[in-house]
């Protein structure tokens, strides 16, 4: 008996070695290209293009940077990013909550009719040929408001609020009910306050998803004035791309290389937001995936 | 309060839902949707006939088979090897750095990937580096590494953030299970065999099912910002046809069939893949 628990010791060990150095490699395998993505936006062209910047920046430079930041069209691009997901944000948690407030009280007339034809949204839809003639006779097609509007509500955070609202004690409803407040007052002064870690997470997930999203943009924007950041860099890697950018005739050419600093820039200025946020979102991780789990 | 919301609903999901009667009809930018001449299974007897999209089937089926089969698991084991981490520094650096990529997105990674798999990228002076090629060459620009490349890039970005919903079902199990099991001698490999895996099981067959049926719902973006003219006829798949042959190109009433066909079929498979979990655990079912 002695022995085997022994034999039981030494395997956790190497068990436990060998976790380690596995997960080590796995969070190397995400760090090194982001790192060399990194750096190689700090490399002069003549060093992207032969390739010798892997893991510090070759002949450093601040050129890339200085090539996107005259470039007024990011600028105004970043504005957009930036209007689209605060405001688009922030009107979808207040509509979800609105929503879910409504559906959270039992006694609502119709209530069981209401939550199936929520319920129905989330796995049925027309697809993407007849969203678009939608969005299109609703005149919603090269206007900012496409960003903000088709995106208000999704019935999956309404449910996540609806589980939220109902650990509201009744008590506090009611007194507040005593005192003369509409639906309205309670909604706004009681329930909003009480919830704000659900709040919290869904208006950061939602905010990430804004500032990611590309295919609204591709799909009903054409005017360029009105592209996000994530449509401006789409455009310029699909520029490259069809260019034959990586040809081995131009790869040589400065024109062509100092590009890819510019792309890979570029690239950077857009996701610095995320990485900013980044440590905010981590907190409502867990949190956030068990009331989703809950649902399922 | 509710009445805003249903009013959304309804325009912005059961519009569309009606809309779908342009699969049946012969619709152009021109016409109402009411307006437009019906013409029955036409569409859909031309989608059996099309190469295009029988091409892009094979890449939709391909890529997201490959997906499952080597992406499935990872997140499983993942996460019992981070559960199984000590408490401290590593633990959450591990953690922190798995989830990152999952908010890069599509157009920011493939703009990263285009930079690594180019001839002078990260890839190519790896492989150089430890004497595997003399020459670099653009993997993008090979139809024949596409699939892999969609593959392994998809797994890269969604792995750790796979482990999420696993690590916070373990989060609930009662640790005297395994304190019992170390008193009765059982090893970190039986510990995981016969506590930590039983208590995954159901929300593994829960993502297997919902991975299932979205075989053919293949990630638009990704392929998007990936596709190229070289190695377009590897990497179209059902989703950017829809999109091509509807948006780009305004044929609107066949996209939408091609839409609706598949629909159709991943709610079959949908439902075969549950009757099968629902038969493998002694009938109790994880979704319906």
């Amino acid at each position: 008996m002695k022995k085997k628990t022994g034999k039981t010791v030494k395997e956790n060990k190497t068990f436990n070695i060998l976790n380690i150095v596995v997960l080590l490699a796995f969070t190397l395998i995400i760090v090194v290209p982001i790192w060399n993505v990194v750096v190689s936006s700090f490399s002069s062209s003549t060093a992207l293009a032969s390739g010798s910047s892997t893991l510090w920046p070759k002949e450093f430079t601040l050129q890339n940077y200085q090539k996107v930041f005259a470039d007024s069209s990011i600028w105004r691009a970043f504005g957009i990013s930036v209007a689209k997901t605060v405001l688009g944000a922030l009107t979808h948690v207040f509509f979800c909550a609105m929503v879910a407030y409504g559906l959270s009280k039992r006694k609502l007339v119709g209530r069981g009719f209401y939550t199936t034809f929520g319920v129905i949204t989330l796995y049925f839809g027309g697809g993407m040929i007849p969203y678009y003639l939608l969005i299109r006779s609703l005149g919603l097609l090269d206007s900012f408001w496409v960003y903000i509007i088709p995106g208000m509500l999704s019935y999956y955070d309404v449910i996540i609020l609806m589980n939220f609202f109902r650990d509201v004690p009744a008590s506090l409803e009611e007194s507040a009910k005593i005192d003369g407040a509409g639906d309205w007052t309670i909604f706004t002064k009681i329930f909003l306050p009480l919830s704000k870690p659900a709040l919290a997470t869904i208006t950061l997930f939602n905010g990430v998803a804004q500032w990611n999203d590309f295919m609204t943009a591709k799909m009903f924007i054409t005017d360029q004035n009105l592209y996000p950041l994530q449509m401006k860099i789409y455009e310029i890697i699909v520029q490259s791309q069809t260019k034959g950018f990586d040809n081995a005739a131009l790869a040589n050419s400065v024109v062509q290389s100092s590009s890819k600093g510019v792309q890979l820039a570029t690239i950077i200025i857009t996701t610095v937001p995320i990485l900013i946020i980044y440590p905010l979102l981590q907190r409502y991780f867990i949190g956030g995936m068990m009331v989703g789990a809950v649902k399922e | 309060m509710v009445l805003p919301g249903i009013a959304f609903m309804f325009v912005f999901t059961y519009i569309p839902i009606y809309g779908l009667v342009i699969a049946f009809k012969h619709y152009t930018i021109t016409d109402t949707i009411n307006g437009a001449p019906w013409v029955g299974l036409e569409n859909f007897k031309i989608i059996l006939g099309d190469k295009y999209f029988m091409q892009a089937v094979i890449n939709t089926l391909g890529i997201s088979l490959l997906k499952l089969l080597l992406g499935f698991f990872i997140p499983v084991v993942l996460a019992i090897m981070i559960y199984e981490l000590k408490d401290g520094p590593f633990k959450k650096l591990v953690q922190t750095i798995s989830y990152l990529p999952h908010f890069l997105s599509w157009i920011i990674l493939g703009g990263m990937m285009i930079s690594w798999l180019s001839t002078t990228g990260l890839m190519n002076q790896m492989l150089s580096g430890l004497g595997l090629i003399q020459q670099g060459s653009n993997h993008l620009l090979s139809a024949n590494k596409y699939w892999m490349i969609a593959v392994l890039s998809d797994i890269w970005k969604e792995a750790g953030w796979g482990t999420i919903l696993y690590l916070a079902t373990m989060s609930k199990i009662d640790p005297t299970y395994y304190e019992a099991a170390r008193i009765d001698g059982a090893n970190k490999w039986t510990q995981i065999k016969k506590i930590t895996l039983p208590f995954l099981m159901p929300i593994i067959s829960l993502n297997l099912i919902l991975n299932v049926s979205n075989l053919l719902g293949s990630n638009l973006d990704q392929t998007l910002v990936l596709m190229n003219s070289q190695n377009s006829a590897r990497s179209e798949v059902i989703n950017s046809y829809v999109y091509r042959m509807g948006l780009t190109q305004g044929d609107f009433s066949y996209a939408t069939a091609v839409g609706l066909g598949i629909s159709l079929i991943s709610v079959i498979l949908l439902l075969i893949t549950n009757t099968v979990t629902k038969k493998m655990n002694d009938g109790e079912s994880v979704i319906f």
